[in-house]
């Protein structure tokens, strides 16, 4: 079970990758959210 | 020389604190950092608003892939959260995450202190089944984007590492303090009061973090033991656990952060904590075990 979460694991950070998901995630991370932290 | 159990965690907790939060040289002017580090996500929970972070935060990361145009589910922030789950489960609370060493701290303040009841536990799940998976799919405005609704609407790590400090950088976004913001710091004083009086208040009722890393515990390579062959039965374990978990009964609690204050109150040294027992093989006898050890704890009661 615990390998079998492993490799879940590995195969949705590869496909969350390759799709794209890291550059929204930088994107939203290196600038001021306004709404993210309550304001606005 | 032997170092001190408790100095050992409260160690990795400030070096952890310090990798998630490196860039204090932006503190006083408020610029985030703005580094490929960004993009990989810290596992415990640390805003990524705060101009000191490194990484970016995985509640945070989720809602931002899920409440884009282009996607409703974030398979990245999945698979971290699950790596982290996998390997470490909720010692990731007990050991690396800063909002858990601020709520320690603020605990350590002298007052009365207090216990939970077990309903309160379960509001964890709800704020991360509602605010972090459904709410920023199903909330979407005219341009098919959703909105980050635990981020905005609850979490106090946000109010005080971004919020507050960016509040005092950039006088200009004192304009748009609202009931909102309002909101956000009742919960934060909430957090902050609660986390005097009851050990880690915001970690077990509010944390979505500690909700998923409470599921990964029982399949986790850090995991608890305890030899049915050593123990006794004294019930010293569950009087210091201070998650109010009983180690015997419940190994693999889903609130049990891998503290290892058991480790140390036990007599007998049947407790392990770690990610090789200890004891040998003995997750099975373990096992076969508990139950025994709870009839014996029984008898010892009556």
């Amino acid at each position: 079970m615990r390998m079998m979460m492993a490799l879940i694991a590995c195969g949705f950070i590869l496909y969350g990758t390759v799709r794209g998901e890291m550059e929204i995630v930088w994107n939203k991370a290196v600038h001021i959210c306004l709404e993210c932290i309550g304001l606005g | 020389m032997k170092v001190k159990h408790w100095v050992k965690r409260k160690l990795l907790q400030f070096i952890a604190f310090g990798c998630a939060n490196p860039h204090v040289s932006n503190l006083p002017t408020g610029r985030l950092y703005g580094g490929k580090w960004k993009q990989f996500c810290n596992p415990g929970l640390n805003c990524y608003s705060c101009p000191a972070a490194r990484f970016a935060c995985p509640v945070g990361a989720m809602q931002a892939v899920s409440g884009s145009m282009d996607f409703k589910f974030s398979f990245y922030a999945a698979g971290m959260l699950l790596a982290f789950g996998v390997i470490l489960g909720r010692a990731v609370c007990g050991w690396l995450c800063p909002f858990g060493l601020f709520q320690e701290l603020l605990h350590k303040i002298p007052s009365p202190k207090a216990g939970l009841k077990k309903c309160f536990l379960w509001i964890k799940y709800v704020v991360l089944v509602v605010f972090v998976l459904l709410l920023p799919i199903l909330a979407t405005n005219y341009m098919g984007m959703g909105k980050p609704a635990f981020c905005q609407y609850i979490c106090p790590a946000g109010t005080l590492e971004g919020g507050l400090l960016l509040l005092g950088t950039h006088p200009e976004l004192r304009q748009t303090i609202g009931p909102l913001f309002g909101l956000k710091a009742g919960i934060l004083i909430g957090v902050i009061l609660g986390s005097i009086f009851i050990y880690r208040f915001f970690c077990r009722v509010l944390c979505p973090l500690g909700a998923i890393y409470g599921f990964m515990n029982r399949f986790s390579m850090c995991h608890l033991e305890v030899d049915p062959r050593r123990c006794v039965s004294c019930g010293a374990c569950h009087k210091a656990c201070r998650m109010e978990v009983d180690p015997v009964k419940k190994p693999d609690s889903m609130e049990c952060i891998r503290c290892g204050d058991c480790v140390q109150a036990c007599p007998k040294d049947a407790i392990y904590v770690g990610f090789r027992g200890k004891a040998g093989n003995k997750q099975s006898a373990a096992g076969n075990g508990r139950a025994s050890l709870v009839k014996k704890r029984k008898e010892n009661h009556v």
